[in-house]
């Protein structure tokens, strides 16, 4: 099924409406008979807890409209993972708590086989994460194979610096180590990896210490949230595809000078937010359909 | 010419057969930043191309980060020690610094601009 067909199968789905590819080169497959080939949802910066009703006055009901917009799916994913930034962040550790468990009642809702999580800075710079694993039970770190692709979740936001630090970086090693060149690599986290735009702390002191690390490797795709934008990069023959937020998005660099919540726009509601669909396979590069929320 | 940055002084010994002249550097601007949750004072420093200028930089609640990337400067403020940063800004422009080490709930809106004018 080539990139067209997929969108026609989504609206077909449930989903109704515009949805856009990314325009990037390579096939979007769905799981097809015998191919060995899935697909899974990257939803994130859910930032459940914020209420700033002039950029997104839905605040307490798109998250609940994402989740019932996955249920309706005809093509089950293989998985839902969500790339950080579950909570708005609090000083609050009780309220902190109270939003992630919250969270976590929200996203049980969901009807998949499996669900990821993992943090953001504002689920846990301001405890090294200890909230989010009490919450979540997941560790900040780890990796899991599915059909083929090994995924590797790094966390560069439990340590407020922003760094993923020297430990995580030996573990990294470590972990790649065991792999042969051409393991499919898909690695999941929050901020970018690359330095897209420190002026707006969107960046990892030491990201490029892990692009290092995985560039021997020929089929690498990175998933990653935090910039509440869709931007697609490449570093060298890695591709990296930032994903849209589910509360709130921000302007893209050289539009505005300052990081900017974009404000609700009443004729074109839930502009800027959605979620993604990643067609993926052994035997091919992970490829993003970006689903907005709708009305 | 990087001399223009500097005062030239005399030795003061007139008889010096040697005529040694020492040039000593001028001293640079100081501009106080202090960083709390979640601002920096000020918010807004104007400089002139090409005058050299230092930083001193004080946190008073927490290790915020001093980051200025277009300067390649970038520091972690703990809070008691005073940092000086000196820069001399060779082109005009609107430059960002801010905070980048996660702070509290104003984290994303604790920054500045230096105006290079
Ligand atoms: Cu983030
Ligand atoms: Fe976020």
């Amino acid at each position: 099924m080539d990139g067209i067909d997929r969108r026609e199968f989504i609206k077909l789905a449930g989903f109704g409406g515009l949805v856009f590819a990314s325009g990037l080169p390579g096939c979007a497959h769905l799981a097809g008979p015998g191919g060995g080939d899935f697909h899974f949802l990257q939803l994130s910066d859910l930032h459940w807890g914020y209420n700033i009703a002039s950029v997104n006055p839905d605040f307490a009901g798109t998250l609940p409209k994402a989740i019932a917009a996955v249920n309706s799916l005809d093509q089950k994913p293989d998985f839902v993972v969500f790339t950080g930034d579950l909570t708005q962040t609090t000083d609050d550790p009780k309220l902190r708590r109270a939003r992630m468990q919250q969270v976590r009642e929200m996203t049980s809702k969901l009807n998949v086989p499996k669900v990821w999580y993992f943090a953001g800075e504002h689920d846990a710079a301001l405890d090294r994460g200890e909230a989010y694993q009490e919450t979540f039970g997941e560790t900040l770190r780890y990796t899991f194979d599915h059909k083929g692709i090994h995924f590797i979740v790094l966390d560069n936001t439990s340590d407020p610096a922003p760094i993923l630090g020297e430990k995580q970086l030996e573990w990294l090693r470590a972990d790649l180590a065991k792999l042969s060149r051409d393991q499919p690599i898909v690695v999941l986290t929050h901020r970018p990896l690359f330095s897209m735009y420190p002026q707006w702390d969107w960046a990892t002191r030491d990201g490029q210490a892990a692009i290092d690390l995985l560039m021997p490797f020929p089929n690498v795709t990175v998933f990653y949230g935090h910039v509440h934008h869709e931007n697609h990069h490449r570093t060298s023959h890695i591709a990296h595809h930032s994903a849209l937020s589910l509360m709130f998005p921000l302007a893209p660099v050289g539009t505005v000078e300052k990081k900017t919540q974009v404000p609700w726009n009443a004729a074109a509601p839930y502009k800027g937010l959605g979620y993604r669909d990643v067609g993926a396979g052994p035997r091919r590069e992970a490829t993003p359909l970006e689903i907005p929320v709708k009305a | 010419m990087e001399r223009r940055h500097f005062l030239r002084a005399s030795v003061g010994f007139a008889c010096c057969a040697a005529g040694v002249e020492v040039v000593a550097l001028a001293a640079p601007r100081r501009i106080a930043v202090e960083a709390r949750k979640f601002q920096f004072t000020p918010s807004e420093i104007t400089v002139r191309k090409g005058e050299t200028v230092t930083f001193v930089l004080t946190s008073v609640d927490f290790p915020h980060g001093f980051s200025l990337p277009d300067f390649g400067v970038r520091k972690d403020l703990i809070p008691g020690m005073v940092l000086e940063v000196t820069i001399t800004p060779a082109n005009a422009g609107r430059f960002h610094y801010l905070c980048d080490n996660f702070c509290g709930d104003g984290h994303d809106r604790m920054s500045g601009i230096l105006v290079v004018a």
